[in-house]
């Protein structure tokens, strides 16, 4: 059914229609209307048979989510920035155990200094943990990537992470087609787990294990996230089947064919990306791209084939490695390997900075004039930089960074953009 | 509470006989159904103490669950002595996550459990958390407070030696005052663990005014076993505290694990009692009540107390706390005195 | 695409506000993006929410740098925040207050403005009248309705009835019902002296 509907509130319905059996929540903006959404759900009736546990804190999120995936149970939670990092143990352990939890993270950036609003540092931080990790677009995406994540963890063992733009889609009002408790029903089986902690056939699980099978052990984890790759497209092919949309897959092309400028991003900001593309295209240039749905595991081959025809690539990304640039450049460079392209990272909207079709013309632009460096950070503000830097080398007691450079921008109240 | 109405007691031991006892009264391991839960052929160290009690207790669980029981385990001794992969000393469905997180994991076990009971794909199963003294009272204690005041049917054992073992014997909060570990040394003007730090939690727990809180300690095992069945016939969070004494981590010789335990006990330092919802319900009294000395001297933790010079006022600190005890939790009766 | 911004503080349902016009937009069977501007929760703090109106997808996520619709629900922020920022030349501004653009001292910035593109609405008042509260935000919506024909009436009581349950919703139909009439004759009272300069 069409509605016109919150992001968060599209996705507790999507959860509350994937019969969840564990809930647990922790409050973190920009995530909480999730929860809240589903915690109302579950205590009205409308999602039978689930339990919803107010924990105390992310930590405790992840372990109860262990605890109960462990047992046979269909478990949710959601979570972002602070509170990824917070359960980040658990998030390793969880995926470790091979335990098939779905996690929503409303992506936010991480502090110091401290920052609610929208970036992928989080979840980046977490590529390595195990976790599969899909990037939503849009809330449609977000909705349909929910139900897409339950029926891929549990098909290959492994937590997966469905990363939503904190506020910028959570917060977003805008339509989205709820399908009904029959569709989803015949997307997604009952959860069959391939171990669980039951008296009548008792296992030991969570075992040290030394030297003599770590590797293989670990190698496994590497093997179920190439079965995911494999997966991920057939059943995106059988979401399509039944729900008539296309929804996840590993990669989103958009007028990549003959382009010789490929732009790559995750999440949100490929809509803003398009409506430059389409302005571009009009006036002549051939620009396309490259949306990444699957950053984990990382689709390798389909970005090297969307991308070996391109003269240059610009990666343009909600994230900072920092000492190196890029997070989703390296991979994306690791793709390219071999291949003779112009690369270049833009880091952009760093902690909610607004990504503006104006800046990504100018950017576009300069890329196609071959006057890109390798690594640009999108509308830095190099004089409140430089101020910090000087500041720093004349005195040594030069106080707290952070707020130094804020009295240097002079905030203005309720700033617009 | 749990006397024993026959006062009979072997020497050099206050465990009745079975063989003394009725049928049903019996300890648990005396019976040739027993669950073996925690079986043998684990690496414990000889005269482990938590081995002995996580048997005692787990078995008496299985016992009073009818076999349905699920366990999850903290990191630590008991963990890694029970798993070394690919082989398990666990005939119980088992779970170790993390060193922290383990009241929570079993959080999460029962609230599975009670949606797959509802749905009918389950029956009625039970659930135990168990942890050493580190992953209790230290790094697992917020998950341990969350599932106190969340009051989830969950019975969580800690196994406390007093210290992290498993790493090499280092402090932790439930390192008694003076006691030599790698990070207190006998060193400087203050020798062993400082005085005035640590917590106690089962008083922690008992101000969570959860249904079940009870102390125990491996010298007395039928009160043990009586502790976990009382405990596994209540539902809501229940919190068992077992003192378990480490013959490697107190430096003393591994048949004195019962004497230890008991002596402690006895001298007062380790108050054995209950509560229901947040009060004092009863305590087990001392017997025979003995100096600290009597259990201090047997440990080299304690050593640096018993040179040339005795520490004569640091021993004087510790009987003064045991004494505190002894008041705090009425240990003695008052024929005895 | 047609795009408002509003203005107001923490506790006025600013974000309510762009929420309910996505939702008397999407009633209508066009695509309408509204969100807010992501801030942390503080009441009486500015506020600003945005809200995109079109006939396709909206695909597009920077804020409304260039509104063609401003809605103001708290005056006291015209000298605070720079609230006509990017406001398209002869764009709607909407204001809940009772007194004139002059008197609030805009004369000046709308002097080249249409008459019928500057409408003040007592939001407040007339929400304290039918809804018991100063919410201002379902007055001011109406009023947006009334002027700007982006969206009908019907629509917002539609968008009402969704957010607010029935004695608070009739409430506020009420409200947003007298908003409506509010503007409806303000603007044919521009027109009309419009007609009496011309």
């Amino acid at each position: 059914m069409l509605k016109q509907t919150e992001g968060s509130h599209a996705v507790a319905e999507a959860v509350g229609l994937c019969r969840p059996e564990v809930i647990c929540a922790y409050p973190i903006s920009p995530q909480t209307h999730i929860v809240e959404g589903l915690g109302e759900m579950v205590k009205s009736g409308e999602v039978t048979d689930c339990e919803f546990i107010n924990v105390e804190s992310e930590f405790a999120a992840m372990s109860v989510a262990i605890g109960s995936s462990a047992t046979g149970a269909r478990t949710y939670t959601a979570t972002a920035s602070q509170g990824i990092l917070f359960m980040c143990e658990a998030v390793y352990n969880a995926s470790g155990l091979g335990l098939p939890i779905v996690m929503t993270v409303a992506n936010r950036a991480i502090g110091a200094p401290i920052n609610i609003w929208n970036d992928h540092t989080d979840a980046l931080s977490q590529r390595d943990s195990g976790w599969i990790q899909l990037f939503a677009e849009t809330n449609q995406e977000a909705l349909d990537l929910h139900i897409l994540a339950f029926k891929l963890a549990e098909e290959v063992s492994l937590p997966v992470m469905v990363c939503m733009d904190g506020f910028i889609l959570t917060h977003a009002y805008e339509r989205v087609d709820v399908p009904t408790q029959e569709q989803v029903d015949a997307f997604l089986p009952p959860y069959e787990p391939r171990q669980a902690l039951d008296p009548t056939d008792p296992v030991s699980i969570g075992a040290m294990v030394g030297p003599e099978a770590f590797s293989e052990v670990r190698y496994l984890a590497h093997a179920k996230q190439m079965q995911a790759l494999e997966l991920i497209p057939k059943l995106a092919a059988q979401f399509k089947t039944i729900f008539g949309r296309d929804s996840g897959g590993l990669t989103h092309s958009y007028l990549t064919d003959d382009a010789e400028t490929i732009v790559v991003a995750m999440g949100s900001i490929l809509g803003t990306i398009k409506d430059v593309v389409d302005e571009m295209r009009q006036a002549g240039e051939k620009i396309g791209v490259l949306g990444i749905s699957s950053y984990r595991p990382f689709p390798l081959d389909n970005v090297r084939a969307a991308l070996q025809n391109a003269k240059r690539v610009v990666v343009l990304e909600k994230s900072l490695a920092v000492g190196i640039g890029g997070v989703v450049s390296t991979d994306v460079r690791m793709a390219m390997s071999g291949l003779q392209l112009e690369g270049h990272t833009v880091v952009a909207g760093l902690g909610g900075r607004a990504i503006t079709m104006k800046s990504l013309h100018a950017l576009f632009a300069k890329a196609i004039r071959g006057e890109l460096e390798r690594l640009t950070f999108l509308d830095l503000d190099w004089d409140v930089v430089n101020k910090q830097l000087e500041r720093e080398r004349t005195t040594r007691r030069s106080g707290p960074a952070a707020e130094s450079m804020l009295r240097d921008v002079g905030v203005v109240a309720a700033r617009i953009g | 509470m749990s006397f024993q109405p026959v006062h009979f007691y072997q020497t050099g031991t206050f465990t009745v006989g079975n063989r003394l006892l009725e049928p049903s009264e019996r300890s648990v391991q005396a019976n040739i159904q027993r669950t073996n839960s925690l079986n043998s052929g684990h690496r414990a160290c000889q005269g482990c103490g938590e081995a002995l009690g996580a048997r005692y207790a787990i078995d008496a669980a299985m016992n009073a669950a009818r076999g349905r029981l699920i366990a999850a385990n903290a990191t630590g001794c008991l963990e890694v002595f029970s798993t070394p992969y690919p082989e398990t000393s666990w005939q119980i469905p088992w779970i170790h996550s993390l060193f922290g997180n383990t009241a929570a994991v079993a959080t999460g076990i029962a609230a599975a459990i009670k949606v797959k009971k509802h749905k009918g794909e389950m029956g009625d199963v039970r659930v135990v958390a168990q942890g050493g003294d580190g992953g209790t009272t230290d790094i697992g204690f917020g998950c341990l407070s969350g599932m106190f005041e969340r009051n989830d049917d969950v019975l969580y054992i800690c196994y406390d030696n007093g210290g992290y073992m498993n790493t090499g014997v280092q402090r932790s909060s439930a390192t008694p005052p003076a006691a030599r570990t790698a990070t207190t040394m006998p060193v400087g003007p203050e020798p062993g663990n400082q005085f005035g730090q640590g917590k106690f939690v089962p008083a922690i727990a008992m101000a969570h005014e959860i249904p079940y809180v009870a102390t125990a300690t491996v010298a007395d095992l039928r009160d043990l076993e009586y502790k976990v069945t009382k405990a596994m016939g209540i539902r809501g969070a229940r919190y068992i505290h077992i003192l378990v004494p480490c013959p490697l981590g107190w430096g003393a010789a591994s048949e004195d694990t019962i004497l230890l335990a008991r002596l402690a006990k006895e001298t007062g330092i380790f108050p054995v009692f209950e509560a229901e919802n947040g009060e004092v319900t009863g305590t087990l009294k001392i017997r025979r009540k003995q100096p600290v000395e009597a259990y201090l001297q047997r440990q080299k933790r304690y050593a640096h107390l018993f040179g040339k010079k005795p520490a004569v006022e640091t021993i004087a600190r510790l009987q003064a706390a045991a004494d505190k005890n002894i008041r705090k939790y009425g240990l003695l009766d008052q024929e005895a005195n | 695409m047609f795009q408002v911004r509003i203005h107001g503080r923490g506790g006025q349902g600013v974000v309510t506000a762009a929420e309910m016009l996505s939702i008397a937009a999407f009633e209508e069977g066009r695509h309408a993006q509204a969100f807010p501007s992501f801030g942390s929760e503080r009441t009486g703090a500015p506020v600003v929410a945005f809200c995109r109106i079109a006939d396709q997808e909206i695909r597009l996520r920077e804020p409304i740098m260039e509104p063609d619709a401003l809605i103001i629900q708290d005056p006291t922020l015209l000298f605070q925040v720079d609230v006509f920022s990017g406001l398209k030349k002869g764009g709607y501004i909407l204001i809940n207050t009772s007194r004139s653009f002059t008197d609030l001292g805009l004369a000046d910035f709308v002097r080249d403005w249409p008459e019928e593109r500057l409408l003040t609405v007592p939001a407040t008042d007339l929400s304290r009248k039918h809804v018991g509260r100063p919410m201002p935000n379902v007055p001011l919506l109406a009023g947006f309705a009334a002027a700007s024909g982006i969206i009908r009436l019907e629509s917002v009581i539609k968008a009402i009835n969704t957010k607010f349950s029935e004695k608070i919703a009739r409430n506020n139909i009420a409200a947003a019902t007298e908003a409506y009439q509010f503007v409806t004759d303000e603007i044919a009272g521009a027109s009309h002296q419009e007609a009496a300069h011309a």
